[in-house]
C-alpha cells in the first residue's frame, strides 16, 4: 500500500484526499477482482483503478501551464543551463550540486505546476518506476503518446526547477546553454 | 562547434536509456559510448541524478490508521482475511495486496 499511498499524495496533493482515493481505489479493486484476469500485471492494474478514480473523482481545476508553453523548451533544459556540457568539458562539475538543493516544496511544486497528463506520466514514470508499455496501460493511451507526454513533461520539470533556482539565487540567469551542443536546434 | 553524430544520438537516447527501455544492443552501443565520452557520461549522470533527487523529494508514508480504515472497508464488503494475516493478505497471484 506504501508505493499507492504515495502515488496518491502526489496526485492528489492532499493527505485526506490521498487516503479517501486509496481506500476507494481497495474497495473498486476488490469489488473487480473477479474480472482480474491471471497473467495481468497486478501493480499496473492497481494504479490504473488509482488513476482512473483520480481523474474522475479528485483531479484539481487548478490553472496549470498550457501545453504549449512547453514547445519552446529544448532538451536537458536544467543541465544546459548548469554550464554542464561545457563544464565537463572544462573538467568543472559542480551542477550535481545544485541538484542537493532543491527542497521537497520546490520539487513539489515543479511536478505540480505540469500539465495534468504530462504529470501524471511523469509521476507514473519517474517516481513509480513503470515501463513505457505500463503506463500505456494505465493511462489507456498508445506508447508513443506516453513517450511524447514524458519528453515534454520531464523539459517542463527541469525548467520549473531552474526558475527556483535562480528565483533563489543558486543558478545565475545568465548562464546560457552551451554553444557547443548541437542536439537542441 | 559541431556535436560529433555519436553524442547527438547518445543524447536523443538518453531518456529511453534511463527509462531501460532500449533494445540490448542499443544499451550496449550507448554503453561503448559513454565509456569513451565523458562530455555524454557526464550529461546521463546528471539526469540520473535529478531524477533520484526528485523521487527522494515525492515520498510519503503510509498513516497506519488509512491502513486499518481500508481494512475495515474491504471486511464490510464481505473480505474474508486468511487466518492469521492482517489485511488482504495475498491476493490469487500470491503477491501480498495491502
Amino acid at each position: 500500500m506504501g508505493q499507492l499511498y504515495a502515488a496518491a499524495v502526489r496526485m492528489t496533493r492532499n493527505a485526506s484526499d490521498a487516503e479517501d482515493l486509496v481506500q476507494e481505489t481497495y474497495l473498486r479493486a476488490y469489488r473487480g477482482f473477479g474480472g482480474f484476469e491471471t497473467g495481468t500485471n497486478l501493480k499496473a492494474w492497481m494504479y490504473r483503478i488509482l488513476t482512473n478514480t483520480y481523474i474522475n473523482s479528485y483531479r484539481a481545476k487548478k490553472r496549470r501551464l498550457e501545453e504549449t508553453d512547453l514547445d519552446e523548451v529544448e532538451d536537458l533544459y536544467l543541465y544546459r543551463r548548469l554550464g554542464g556540457l561545457e563544464a565537463a568539458a572544462a573538467g568543472r562539475s559542480a551542477e550535481d550540486e545544485l541538484l542537493d538543493h532543491f527542497t521537497e516544496a520546490e520539487v513539489v511544486d515543479a511536478v505540480e505546476a505540469l500539465p495534468e497528463q504530462f504529470r501524471l506520466a511523469v509521476l507514473l514514470a519517474d517516481v513509480e518506476g513503470f515501463a513505457y508499455k505500463e503506463i500505456a496501460e494505465i493511462l489507456d493511451v498508445p506508447i508513443g503518446t506516453v513517450m511524447s507526454r514524458l519528453h515534454r513533461g520531464r523539459k517542463a520539470l527541469q525548467k520549473q526547477l531552474w526558475d527556483f533556482a535562480v528565483a533563489r539565487g543558486l543558478a545565475s540567469e545568465a548562464a546560457t546553454p552551451s554553444t557547443q551542443d548541437a542536439t537542441a536546434r | 562547434m559541431e556535436e560529433p553524430p555519436d553524442c547527438t544520438r547518445a543524447l536523443r537516447e538518453l531518456y529511453e536509456f534511463l527509462d531501460g527501455e532500449l533494445t540490448i544492443d542499443r544499451r550496449n552501443r550507448l554503453k561503448t559510448h559513454l565509456d569513451g565520452c565523458s562530455h555524454c557520461f557526464s550529461a546521463f549522470d546528471f539526469e540520473a541524478e535529478l531524477r533520484e533527487v526528485v523521487k527522494s523529494r515525492l515520498s510519503a508514508e503510509v498513516p497506519e490508521s488509512l491502513r486499518l480504515r481500508v481494512h475495515r472497508a474491504l471486511l464490510v464488503e464481505g473480505y474474508q482475511p486468511p487466518p492469521g494475516s492482517f489485511g488482504l493478505g495475498t491476493g490469487r497471484l500470491g503477491r501480498p495486496l495491502l
